[in-house]
């Protein structure tokens, strides 16, 4: 079913719109319920059937606080921080494809346009921090910038390798090359690198550094830095601050279910659908979530080491180990 | 070399051991109490103020008013009054007031009482915004009435 230009556009934007809304609602409920499942607490329970209005409760509290921006602060760069932040996030959906024929955009420079609007994420939140003229902030801004400079490295690694092995940066054709079957999902191509899952581990290792999540949220660390550079925010800034970190997981776990887990394929290679990417999509973000209540958050320094001396190696390693093995084979 | 490879896949053996033990908590049931829905039930040794126990056969204090208490007490918050009534052979308690903003709950009271009058409640939530609400608790009113004082709600 093909809509008319004009309308599909419009469809495609709300459509992507009330994603993104819906699930960075939803995946702060399944954030705390998933908090406090594994520290066996009940979570929210008050507000609706098993705290399911919580979100709707959270947003009206946020919308009604007084908007502040701190009288030394840059105005303009202040409030533009939080939509910098978000906009990227509902950008690199656009060309993520939900199934078959359900995308909004399928480009030939999906991948490539995915990872140029993702790093945008990062320079908001910096500008965000900066604009705030606060010392927690402005520490957190430069925490942020080295430890992405640091992850964007072993991440484009990965993605380069994937690249050679699938030949194509669409995104759309990335999934239709793994079709029939979980042995053909390109993390358990073997044939092209022994070393695939490893790739995958990597992947998601700096998947959760470049959204600032536990243990890499070095840009908040509420123990040392208050709330780094969300500090200053207050209200609805805030929320949409906080909105976009899921937003940008979302974007980061779609990216890696199309990449390494088939998208939208099944894994008998039968009864394909978006189903399947949904459920992939969510098992990935719940192990996010798993992550975040395992570990405690790490030491600036071994964040740093982690990059540089483990993830950058072994990544190079895998490029080259997948060139030799492409040629070879 | 072979140290570092061992740093790193060790380590990642580690981390995998975390996810799996906290996998295991996340389906085990939930060990909190609900509060304001549930409360737990106290020991049998927990200590809340003193209360006046009335004999369940007549209904009527075991107090005989010898105010062994009352001396007994190194607060000095206990006042008993009572008075010997026509054809009774013992004295009855009209009076029994505690001063909880003064007692430590040390029993003193509770072990001197000749006639296992006295014992400790089981409230605990005894919250409340003025402090004349525990000056002067009457024990008796509170014996015969069968309830909980003024204040706190949730006896368990």
């Amino acid at each position: 079913m093909t809509l008319p230009e004009p309308f599909r556009l419009l469809a495609y934007l709300a459509g992507v719109m009330a994603f993104v809304g819906l699930n960075a609602a939803y995946l702060v409920w399944v954030e705390r319920k998933g908090a406090a499942r594994f520290q066996r607490r009940p979570g929210p329970t008050e507000v609706g059937p098993a705290g399911l209005l919580q979100p709707l409760a959270d947003a009206a509290k946020l919308l009604s606080k007084q908007l502040l921006v701190p009288p030394d602060a840059d105005r303009t760069l202040f409030r533009l921080a939080p939509v910098m932040v978000m906009a990227p996030a509902l950008m690199c959906l656009a060309t993520i494809p939900f199934g078959q024929a359900l995308g909004a955009r399928s480009l030939d420079l999906g991948l490539v346009m995915v990872f140029a609007f993702g790093s945008i994420n990062v320079m908001a939140i910096m500008l965000g921090g900066w604009a705030s003229r606060n010392k927690y902030a402005i520490i957190s801004a430069a925490r942020i910038v080295s430890q992405n400079v640091a992850y964007e490295i072993p991440m484009m690694l990965v993605v380069i390798t994937l690249l050679m092995v699938t030949g194509t940066t669409n995104l759309q054709e990335i999934v239709e090359g793994q079709a029939g079957g979980f042995w053909r999902w390109n993390v358990f191509d073997l044939v092209a690198n022994p070393l695939m899952p490893v790739t995958f581990v990597i992947y998601f290792i700096c998947m959760l550094a470049e959204t600032n999540r536990a243990p890499f949220d070095m840009a908040e660390a509420e123990s040392e830095l208050v709330a780094g550079a969300f500090t200053e925010y207050a209200g609805m800034g805030f929320g949409v601050f906080f909105m976009a970190e899921y937003a940008n997981i979302l974007v980061g776990c779609s990216l890696g279910a199309i990449l390494f887990l088939g998208g939208w394929q099944s894994p008998f290679g039968v009864f394909s659908g978006v189903g399947w990417f949904l459920l992939k999509l969510y098992a990935l973000v719940f192990t996010v979530v798993w992550v975040r209540w395992t570990f405690p958050r790490t030491q600036f320094y071994g964040l740093l080491n982690l990059s540089w001396k483990i993830l950058i190696p072994v990544s190079l390693g895998i490029l080259v180990l997948t060139s030799v093995m492409l040629k070879l084979f | 070399m072979k140290r570092v490879f061992q740093d790193v896949v060790g380590g990642f053996k580690s981390l995998l051991t975390g996810m799996r033990i906290t996998l295991q908590q996340f389906f085990k049931k939930d060990v909190t109490v609900r509060y304001p829905h549930e409360s737990l039930k106290m020991a049998k040794r927990y200590r809340g103020h003193v209360v006046l126990v009335n004999d369940p056969e007549t209904g009527k204090s075991l107090c005989v008013a010898c105010k062994s208490c009352e001396k007994a007490c190194p607060s000095d918050c206990i006042v008993v009054e009572g008075l010997k009534r026509e054809g009774e052979k013992k004295k009855s308690v009209t009076d029994f007031q505690l001063d909880f903003t003064r007692c430590s709950l040390c029993g003193s009271c509770v072990e001197v009482c000749p006639s296992d009058a006295l014992e400790f409640s089981k409230d605990y939530n005894l919250a409340s915004t003025s402090k004349e609400q525990f000056v002067r608790i009457d024990l008796v009113r509170r014996a015969d009435e069968g309830k909980k004082p003024e204040t706190g709600e949730g006896q368990a």
